[in-house]
């Protein structure tokens, strides 16, 4: 049981909009959330990141309104907001299967929770229209969604849930289910969309890359705890353990007693012929990035490197099965907590 | 869709043998007219004379018998009251089944498993047994009067009654109602009710705006599923309604063994089919735009 943490829960300065205080939710015998303390920040793009199975989906839930936590409390503004049920609590989500309602067209979709609301329908509509100029769909209103690609329902789930002015937006892995290219021209829109807005954004995902690019703090989570919070570089650049520096990223670790030293694949620099202080290995392959070429290396006694070269220059003339030297410079080495 | 030609052929093959063919000879029986004879119509198709037996054939068919049909009040009183039937069997049935599939379908796996062999399980007895069972369920001195005589109350004289045939009616085709409801509602993403709760729904309220139209082809399937066969049906009327009870079905089994008047039959099929083809063709087109 570590009793002090040692990265701040909440952003400084700020008071939270929503803090979890050993927040525990267990399903029979699985403990899916383990005492989580954490504190989001109005305005903040919050992202929880972690492998399936870690709790993240879970605390959103809970946050929701789907669950109630079995020990903990959590605070929406400085009150708990326990026992309130989903559709009283001022948060509003967007599932991973976006969940658009199938007898209604975009407009009915986005408009479900004003008309709930008690909206008039000029009020309304004006709300829709708006929406729809946010997410780019300007003139799709009439379209049911199974007349929709994959990139028009997300951005409809997207105006649905943000349609009704939440004081946070939860987005259960919003992008997973579009191809790799959309999704990274979603995250930079989504992220450009927070900021205009204002609005706070909690996003689940367990995909590193997304997390570090759209957020403004990640909490990292495994097995029902956090595992760290800081701001991506943090939490890439200074993981707090093992589990934090594997899952974000690749790393290479050398043991040093009871400590691992962290080297990033990009902070390691290969040569082709013997360096003072370098560790000796052979070329097992490389890929080529086109901006960077990527190396793995294995040492005489077995560990295997993973280097990372940015293309400045003519790539090194190697082949795999070639002797190389690897070294970094001892500043660039993080020594991890455990 | 493109489809092989003799998997693709086997429906048409199958409606053609078992359906046209036979509605067809129906069709033409309705346009002959009734004999005292061995069959009991006439005329009958002699091709042994060629071209010209086909054509006195069919110079001897006319629509006799449906204007005859058309000028007896007893013909449309039997239609308006198997609808009228029908129509309160179907109502009653939705207020029952649809509560019923919905409520199974919230249960865990296996309790839903249980439950939707529960349904099932009646069809393993026969039909005709399961309503002879009501005759003596309903009849003066049986189970239902003992029961309520034990808390002195009764007795109920519900046999031969129209009662007992909308009772009879209600149970037999339960199952019919309660499974396409039930099938829509099992497959409903239940991630759409918690969208319409975070959306600002009460359970109740998501419920309506949510879970309810998206049954509705379910709905539509089991009231057309239970509607129109119960417009026809002849077996539960006979053994449970009373001398009152005027249904299609039992007219026409009357026309065809007590009366022998086989086009007079014929032409109530035929008139039956017809107007059950318009609800069909709206469902149809209903399912259709469902799918679109």
């Amino acid at each position: 049981m570590v009793s002090c943490i040692d990265w701040p829960v909440s952003s400084a300065g700020a008071t939270p909009l929503v803090r979890f205080e050993d927040v525990s939710k267990r399903f029979g015998a699985l403990t899916a959330v383990d005492g989580v303390n954490l504190e989001i920040a109005p305005g903040e793009f919050f992202a929880l990141l972690g492998p399936s199975g870690c709790g993240k989906t879970t605390l959103m839930r809970l946050l929701a309104g789907f669950a109630e936590p079995d020990e903990g409390r959590i605070l929406l503004n400085g009150e708990d907001i326990a026992g309130l049920p989903p559709h009283r609590r001022p948060s509003s989500m967007m599932f991973q299967t976006y969940a658009l309602f199938p007898h209604l067209n975009v407009e009915k979709n986005i408009s479900f929770g004003l008309k709930q609301r008690g909206w008039n329908k000029d009020r309304a509509s004006a709300r829709v229209e708006e929406m729809l100029r946010v997410v780019r769909l300007e003139g799709l209103n009439l379209r049911r969604p199974d007349q929709l690609s994959g990139g028009q329902k997300q951005r409809v789930a997207l105006a649905r849930a943000l349609a009704v002015q939440p004081k946070i937006l939860l987005l259960d892995e919003p992008l997973a289910a579009l191809d790799r290219k959309l999704r990274e021209e979603t995250q930079l829109e989504l992220k450009a969309i927070q900021r205009t807005l204002g609005v706070t954004f909690l996003i689940v995902t367990h995909d590193q890359d997304e997390a570090m690019v759209v957020s403004d703090r990640i909490a990292v989570m495994n097995e029902g705890k956090i595992a760290q919070i800081g701001a991506p570089h943090e939490v890439y650049e200074q993981p707090a353990s093992r589990f934090v520096a594997e899952f974000l990223g690749e790393a290479n670790l050398f043991p040093d007693g009871a400590h691992w030293h962290l080297v990033r694949p990009e902070k390691m620099t290969l040569s082709a012929t013997a360096t003072p202080g370098g560790m000796a290995g052979e070329v097992m392959e490389i890929a080529y990035f086109g901006d960077r070429t990527r190396y793995v290396v294995k040492r005489p006694h077995g560990q295997v490197l993973r280097i990372s070269r940015v293309n400045l220059g003519p790539p090194l003339s190697l082949e795999v099965g070639d002797a190389v030297w690897a070294s970094f410079a001892p500043d660039s080495a993080v020594t991890l907590a455990s | 869709m493109k489809r092989s030609w003799p998997a693709g052929a086997a429906p048409f093959a199958w409606l053609l043998v078992f359906f046209a063919l036979p509605f067809f000879l129906v069709a033409k029986l309705s346009l002959s007219h009734a004999v005292l004879a061995i069959p009991p119509y006439a005329p009958r198709l002699d091709l042994s004379r060629g071209a010209a037996g086909l054509i006195g054939f069919v110079r001897e068919l006319n629509f006799a018998t449906y204007t005859r049909l058309a000028a007896d009040r007893l013909y449309l009183l039997a239609y308006l009251s198997s609808l009228k039937f029908a129509a309160i069997g179907t109502a009653i049935l939705l207020a029952i089944g649809y509560p019923m599939a919905y409520g199974m379908s919230r249960y865990g796996a296996f309790a839903r498993q249980t439950l939707l062999i529960a349904v099932i399980v009646p069809f393993w007895t026969s039909f005709l047994i399961r309503i002879y069972a009501w005759i003596a369920i309903l009849n003066p001195t049986g189970l239902l009067n003992q029961v309520l005589a034990a808390f002195h109350l009764g007795p109920l004289n519900l046999l031969n009654s129209q009662t007992a045939v909308i009772i009879g009616l209600v149970y037999a085709y339960l199952p019919f109602m309660v499974l396409p409801i039930y099938a829509v509602l099992d497959r409903q993403d239940e991630s759409l009710i918690e969208a319409a709760q975070d959306l600002g729904c009460t359970p109740t309220q998501a419920f309506w705006r949510v879970t309810f139209p998206l049954s509705w082809p379910g709905v539509a399937a089991g009231a057309l599923l239970c509607f129109i066969p119960m417009v026809g049906e002849f077996v539960i009327p006979d053994l449970l309604g009373g001398s009152d009870t005027l249904m299609l079905g039992r007219t026409l089994w009357t026309e065809f063994f007590a009366d022998r008047d086989w086009p007079a039959a014929c032409a109530v099929a035929v008139v039956l089919l017809g107007t059950l083809a318009v609800p069909i063709a709206l469902f149809q087109r209903q399912q259709a735009k469902v799918l679109s």
